[in-house]
């Protein structure tokens, strides 16, 4: 399309010089096509006009400056530098074995979350329980683990299983059961009610419905969800030890902090691509489970 | 009103269910085949991750007692004492969220405008040229898959402590992941009045000015928002490495067992999010419905 501009034919240029000479006449005869509404004009100039004060106003709450940037920006150049090449100076063995324990971190902890919440899920769907309290309250619980980050869910589980990639998996089980909760009562809820009523007429009991009416149409949706979620997962599971909560994170950290740039990049290449041959199974996986045609 | 069933002959019945049979015993080693997987995996990473559920079930009492133990004493007869003494420094937490949000705001607020700027390399419709695209879609890639965190401690020591780290990080991962959800936005886009336009000999600028902007605005306002909420996450643990935020604070509380303070804050921090999360849903539901309108 960029060449779009450069191959405008004659006769198209013609068009558009007699265009423009009428342009009155063309405003006179199609008021409609030229008419734009005040509030919507005002609306498009004072709502990006409000965002860049704010913003604006943060720069100088936070205080940002330009100097700090400058010098800042100088630094990272340098750092830059010092990162080429990335080697891993003999710890290459070592990372791979963090690495692994990145892996089974977010494999385990998602299983175990979509493991809790699937029978939770259908306590909050509208349609398998209709009564309100149950699953509001079900949807509130939810939202709050929800909205307590993994990193502060491994805090405080390390409180109980002490340093360690155990308890990594505890927190991303905990924030994922919160996310997955909602998830799959959405997806329990946008199911179609007539294999349920069919099971229903057919003398299915309430457990008959659930298991042949609701399963069958949520289990391909929630499993794309959760090899979704898997992936993300591993992402998170590469920061989990920061606080010490197992995994790569802690020699990430460690590693930044006294400046062995090298490694850093050499471990960060690492992530990468163990994260980009993870999204490549996974989708693999998701397309096998839910088909080519329903992939959104 | 009597419905007779016909019965099929015995020799067609049970040619039919040997095939039922036969089918579902296909289906059923195949499930079987994936639990067997399943299992084998769990057994392997169990093992490295050093899961012990002796010591979780040995423990889950302490999780127990320290979350009651972060729960304040609040007495009926001294109600609202009690509640300042729980909140006794709230005027200080209150601060550290207001920056927390602009933290998260500022960070969407530039990387909006960057993955703006971008999103129109990376999307295949608008650009034919390959290299361009390819080098947009991948460095928009490593935007994103490199954790916020990972570059806020990088920041820190580079633009030093506080909450300009924060920002910065915030902004490279948002460029990356909006980037990728906006060129997918572009691309979906009706391509008649893009047609329209280069017919009428506009330049590219105009063709992305009047005829991709319109259809794209809503989707775009929506995701932003959406990436604004987990920002807001993620802006309350950038304290955990000193990027500013309350995250800072809630580390010294934690690390230091200030039980009550522990719960005031995290009480603080989940109502926030929750507010968000409420807000920015409402607004989203309504550009959406903005769009079907169209």
């Amino acid at each position: 399309m960029n060449t779009a501009s450069a191959t405008v034919s004659p006769g198209t240029r013609a068009i558009r010089s007699t265009a423009l000479a009428d342009i009155d006449g063309l405003k006179r005869r199609h008021p409609a096509a030229f008419a734009s509404s005040a509030t919507k004009r005002a609306l498009a100039i004072g709502l990006p006009l409000a965002a860049a004060l704010l913003a604006l106003g943060a720069m100088v709450w936070l205080d940002f400056s330009l100097v700090r940037i400058w010098n800042g920006l100088h630094r990272l150049g340098q750092f830059a530098v010092l990162m080429i090449p990335p080697a891993p100076e003999g710890r290459f063995m070592a990372f791979s074995i963090a690495l692994g324990e990145t892996l089974a971190i977010a494999f385990l902890g998602t299983l175990t979350a979509a493991i809790l919440a699937f029978p939770v899920a259908f306590l909050a769907a509208k349609n398998v329980i209709p009564n309100i309290f149950v699953h509001f309250g079900m949807r509130r619980a939810f939202d709050v683990f929800r909205s307590v980050d993994t990193l502060i869910w491994a805090l405080m589980w390390i409180n109980v299983v002490g340093l360690g990639p155990f308890a990594g998996v505890l927190a991303i089980a905990c924030a994922d059961f919160g996310a997955f909760g909602k998830l799959f009562s959405e997806a329990i809820e946008a199911t179609d009610g007539k294999a349920t009523e069919g099971i229903a007429a057919s003398g299915g009991s309430k457990a008959h419905q659930v298991r042949f009416g609701l399963v069958p149409q949520v289990f391909p949706v929630i499993a794309s969800q959760v090899l979704y979620f898997f992936e993300s997962n591993v992402r998170s599971a590469t920061i989990i030890g920061i606080v010490g909560a197992g995994g790569v994170g802690a020699y990430l950290t460690e590693l930044i902090r006294v400046l062995e740039l090298k490694q850093v990049a050499f471990l960060i290449l690492m992530i990468l691509i163990t994260v980009a041959v993870i999204d490549f199974i996974s989708s693999k996986l998701r397309m096998a489970v839910i088909g080519k045609s329903k992939m959104v | 009103m009597a419905t007779a069933i016909a019965k099929l002959p015995d020799q067609q019945a049970a040619a039919l269910g040997r095939a039922y049979a036969q089918s579902v015993s296909a289906r059923r080693m195949k499930t079987l085949a994936v639990l067997a997987i399943l299992a084998v995996l769990i057994v392997i990473s169990a093992q490295m991750a050093d899961v012990r559920p002796a010591r979780l079930v040995a423990n889950i009492g302490n999780f127990g007692s320290y979350i009651v133990r972060t729960l304040p004493t609040i007495t009926f007869d001294n109600f609202f004492a009690d509640i300042r003494a729980w909140y006794w420094n709230f005027g200080g937490w209150f601060r550290l969220l207001v920056e927390t949000i602009l933290i998260a705001y500022l960070g969407t607020f530039l990387g909006g405008i960057l993955a703006f700027c971008l999103c129109f390399f990376a999307a295949a419709n608008l650009v034919r040229n390959k290299t361009t695209r390819f080098v947009a879609r991948r460095f928009l890639e490593f935007c994103r898959t490199v954790p916020d965190i990972v570059f806020a401690l990088i920041f820190v020591i580079a633009f030093g402590l506080g909450p300009m780290a924060g920002v910065l990080a915030l902004t490279i991962h948002t460029v990356g992941a909006l980037g990728k959800l906006f060129a997918e936005v572009v691309e979906n886009i009706d391509m008649k009045p893009v047609e329209g336009l280069s017919a009428t000999g506009a330049s590219w600028l105009q063709i992305v000015r009047f005829g991709v902007l319109p259809q794209v605005s809503s989707g775009f306002a929506s995701y932003g928002l959406l990436r604004f909420e987990i920002n807001v996450r993620g802006a309350g643990v950038m304290g955990f490495v000193g990027a500013g935020g309350i995250g800072q604070e809630f580390l010294i509380a934690i690390r230091n067992f200030y039980y009550t303070d522990v719960s005031a804050i995290l009480l603080m921090i989940i109502v926030t999010v929750i507010l968000i999360d409420l807000g920015t849903e409402r607004i989203r539901h309504r550009l959406i419905g903005m769009e079907r309108m169209r």
